[in-house]
């Protein structure tokens, strides 16, 4: 196999911080080749330069062999670079043809592009129709828009950035095979992803990158997740440690909950049942859009629910609105952390007035006390090791991490009695992930009801004691993590819940 | 009262004559809106073209040369529009805002000498036999380039909005700007291309207005006529035929409250004057109520746009 592009002392800083620092390696011809590497450690602009996007500082690419700069993505698609997009790079409000078409160079007439694009997306197993308007489409077939959108200029390098956090294991599945056929054809893939059992499925080769520098190169299917893992953040990672499994009473109570959608994407409430016990935390998986953020709003009482629904600890709080959950021990970090669990523009010590006034009595004679607040602010920051200046830091200037680590601190600090986080590790790196799941798990050993919603498995399966999936505002019955199978589960998110309904 | 002294043929030649400025203004701001512009400065473009177009018109004696001026001061006018907004980032909102004040305020400092001076108007296109038919004759075959002008310019973007590939580019630099940055296309010049295309429809419409439809200078004389085109473009559903159908709307109730007005309806003066308003407005209401409304607007209308990547 030769080698298709090499990358040479590639140098990019920005500001303040270097964010690739002599960045070197070859990608094969027909190769899988993983780009790991946490948060901030510079994949997405190796990524971006490779695309056209960032132009390096100093160091050279060479593609197929001859000298490669391309000055903007458009130069990279000509020399046969394409890029699938992490957050899509997709607009709602067109057909999938038109998305299709803003992609490509030079493409052909609408009606030979819905006959290619629906040639292609055949023949790779991700079906799509070209009329559909992409609003209305779920994640997993945005995807295939955006992979048959670069599959239809004949790619020689597909990138592929962190792909699979938005599917079910099945879909997975059919990326993967798309991707081995595609390799197989000889068009190259750089993958990115922080997903180490994916990358060990799939990947030939993988480049560590931490800190902007390259720190190894190895073949991941000879090392262990767990060894990549320790190179990708530079020390041992320890796995969450185990807790007194003993339950307590019911502490949330949710009887039948049917709710209309938030949005026309959304998906309406039908029938949902929970219960929770003290010390105990509930896994939620499903992919988004199933009714996740109609959940968390139900909860939290951003919007209200039919009387009788929500019982806290015996107490009817269904018509109640927020403050008055938080003072009963409800408290919710939503998923959204800029605009929804943060305000963006101000800082943290204002943040943290905004849903610990109640709990951590931050208000005198019906004002703030500042002193308290910062206090309460910087509690937060030591306790979760918020990397920032202090707690006067605007919210939007903190790394998506650092941010997560501090929305979640600030309600596990007011020691709820129930905690409901929606996608609390969501575009988090590795060591804030284990960080935030070892908090939860801390929060209900010391007795508080624990509901995660989330979309990623492993995660669920690492630190929930049961498991329920949510599909199409159905949720299922819940069933002990200790007794699923990856299996099951892509059944049980597909909408296969009553198979074998075990009722815990 | 005598309604048979108002003349149906002539009351529709002349709505398309009352409604052409503000046909012209909103089609030009339907685009820069679709590509994700606000740019309330609407009407100060709309002035600043009129005393342009009317000051190059009686110094060259053609009308011509006056709606080319006017062109050009209404793009100059957005020019200053797009580069704040666009390169330094101000507020849309804000900046549009002013530059109406600024237009209103420049336009009477320049038409000083020009108050009550008569330019040379454009003729009506002669068309020979076609135009002395009876009924269709006066109108369909009896008016001035320009009016021929602004339909053409309807059919145009609208044909480039939904058939050419740079029409499909600014929908979606309109829709999200991210995504067409991160694909590589250039937002802030398909925007400045975009608002500059608004700012000379503008300037045309306050030139006709100064230059064929009164014509003459009179401070202010837009009259509001440049917000009634911003308001016509979100009730039409940022859709060109739809503009088109407010702007005639809004032109013939202009015209058939004036001819009530002479023919001596028995209706309060004000009432028949806010009119045009009040139907423009409750007609396209309606329209856009039952096509989902809001939900057609660009997605990323009025979101500034910084290339952080």
């Amino acid at each position: 196999m030769s080698e298709l592009l090499e990358l040479n002392g590639l140098t990019k800083a920005y500001p303040g911080v270097v964010a690739n620092d002599d960045v070197s390696f070859s990608i094969a011809r027909g190769g899988i080749h993983a780009l790991l590497g946490e948060n901030g450690a510079g994949k997405s602009t190796l990524v971006k330069t490779v695309y056209g996007l960032v132009k390096p500082d100093a160091g050279t690419m060479r593609l197929n062999g001859s000298d490669y700069a391309p000055a903007d993505p458009r130069a990279a698609r000509a020399s046969g670079v394409a890029m699938v997009f992490q957050h899509f790079s997709l607009f709602e409000a067109l057909s999938v043809a038109e998305n299709v078409g803003l992609g490509m160079e030079n493409p052909p007439g609408p009606r030979d592009l819905g006959r290619r694009i629906w040639e292609v997306s055949h023949a790779y197993g991700l079906p799509l129709d070209p009329e559909r308007r992409v609003g209305g489409l779920s994640a997993g077939e945005r995807q295939r828009v955006e992979i048959v959108r670069c599959l239809l200029q004949d790619p020689k390098l597909l990138i592929m950035d962190e792909p699979t956090s938005v599917l079910t294991p099945q879909e997975v599945e059919v990326l993967f095979a798309t991707l081995r056929k595609l390799a197989r054809e000889g068009t190259s893939i750089l993958y990115i992803s922080h997903k180490l059992e994916e990358i060990r499925a799939l990947c030939d080769a993988a480049t560590i990158l931490r800190g902007g520098r390259v720190v190894g190169e190895c073949d991941p299917r000879e090392v262990s997740a767990g060894e990549l893992a320790e190179r990708m953040v530079g020390e041992t990672l320890t796995a969450p440690k185990s807790r007194n499994a003993s339950v307590g009473d019911v502490v949330l109570d949710v009887a039948k909950l049917n709710l209309p959608p938030v949005s026309k994407f959304g998906a309406a409430l039908r029938d949902v049942s929970i219960s929770v016990r003290a010390g105990e935390v509930l896994g939620i998986g499903g992919v988004a859009g199933n009714g996740q953020d109609e959940l968390l709003t139900a909860l939290s009482g951003e919007r209200l629910a039919p009387a009788g629904t929500i019982r806290l600890e015996g107490t009817d709080i269904s018509r109640a609105r927020p403050t008055a959950r938080r003072r009963a021990g409800l408290l919710c970090a939503p998923e959204e952390r800029l605009g929804h669990a943060a305000a963006p523009d101000m800082s943290l010590t204002e943040n943290a007035a905004l849903t610990g006034t109640v709990r951590k009595r931050l208000t005198r004679n019906g004002f703030l006390d500042w002193r308290r607040t910062r206090d309460f602010a910087q509690e937060v920051i030591d306790a979760f090791d918020v990397r920032t200046p202090g707690p006067q830091a605007a919210a939007r200037s903190l790394s998506g991490g650092n941010l997560q680590k501090f929305v979640i601190g600030r309600e596990v600090l007011q020691g709820p009695r129930v905690l409901v986080v929606n996608q609390p590790t969501w575009g988090v790196d590795a060591a804030a992930a284990a960080a935030i799941r070892q908090a939860l798990m801390d929060l209900a050993s010391q007795g508080a009801g624990i509901v995660v919603i989330s979309q990623d498995l492993e995660e669920l399966m690492e630190i929930s004691d049961r498991f329920a999936a949510l599909n199409e505002g159905r949720l299922s019955a819940s069933v002990p993590t200790a007794d699923l199978t990856m299996e099951r589960i892509g059944l049980m998110l597909g909408g296969a819940h009553d198979l074998e309904a075990a009722d815990a | 009262m005598d309604l048979s002294s108002i003349s149906l043929t002539l009351l529709i030649a002349s709505l398309m004559v009352a409604a052409t400025p503000i046909l012209l203004a909103a089609i030009g701001e339907m685009v820069v809106e679709r590509a994700g512009v606000l740019n309330l400065g609407v009407e100060g473009m709309m002035i600043t073209g009129a005393i342009c177009g009317f000051v190059a018109g009686v110094e060259t004696g053609s009308p011509w040369a006056g709606f080319l001026v006017a062109a050009i001061g209404g793009a100059a006018m957005a020019a200053l529009f797009g580069f704040l907004t666009q390169y330094l980032l101000s507020n849309q909102v804000a900046t549009g805002l002013a530059l109406t004040l600024f237009g209103l305020g420049l336009s009477s400092l320049l038409g000083q000498g020009y108050v009550g001076i008569k330019a040379q108007t454009l003729r009506r296109v002669d068309l020979g036999p076609l135009s002395d038919l009876p009924v269709v004759g006066r109108i369909i075959f009896g008016h001035d380039p320009i009016v021929y002008l602004s339909l053409a310019l309807v059919a145009g973007v609208w044909a480039f909005l939904r058939y050419s590939r740079a029409g499909l580019i600014l929908r979606a630099v309109g829709e999200s700007h991210d995504a067409a940055h991160a694909l590589g296309y250039h937002v802030r010049r398909v925007r400045m291309l975009a608002v500059l295309f608004g700012g000379a429809c503008a300037g045309l419409g306050g030139a006709y207005l100064s230059l064929v439809r009164v014509p003459q200078w009179t401070e202010g004389m837009t009259a509001g006529a440049g917000w009634i085109a911003l308001a016509i473009v979100v009730f039409a559903s940022w859709r060109a035929e739809r503009v088109l159908i407010g702007a005639y709307l809004f032109g013939g109730i202009t015209v058939l409250q004036l001819n009530l007005q002479t023919a001596g309806a028995r209706l309060p003066v004000e009432l028949l004057s806010a009119a045009p308003y009040l139907v423009t407005i409750v007609v396209l209401v309606l329209i856009s109520g039952r096509a989902g409304g809001r939900a057609n607007a660009p997605a990323d209308l009025g979101k500034p746009f910084h290339a952080s990547a």
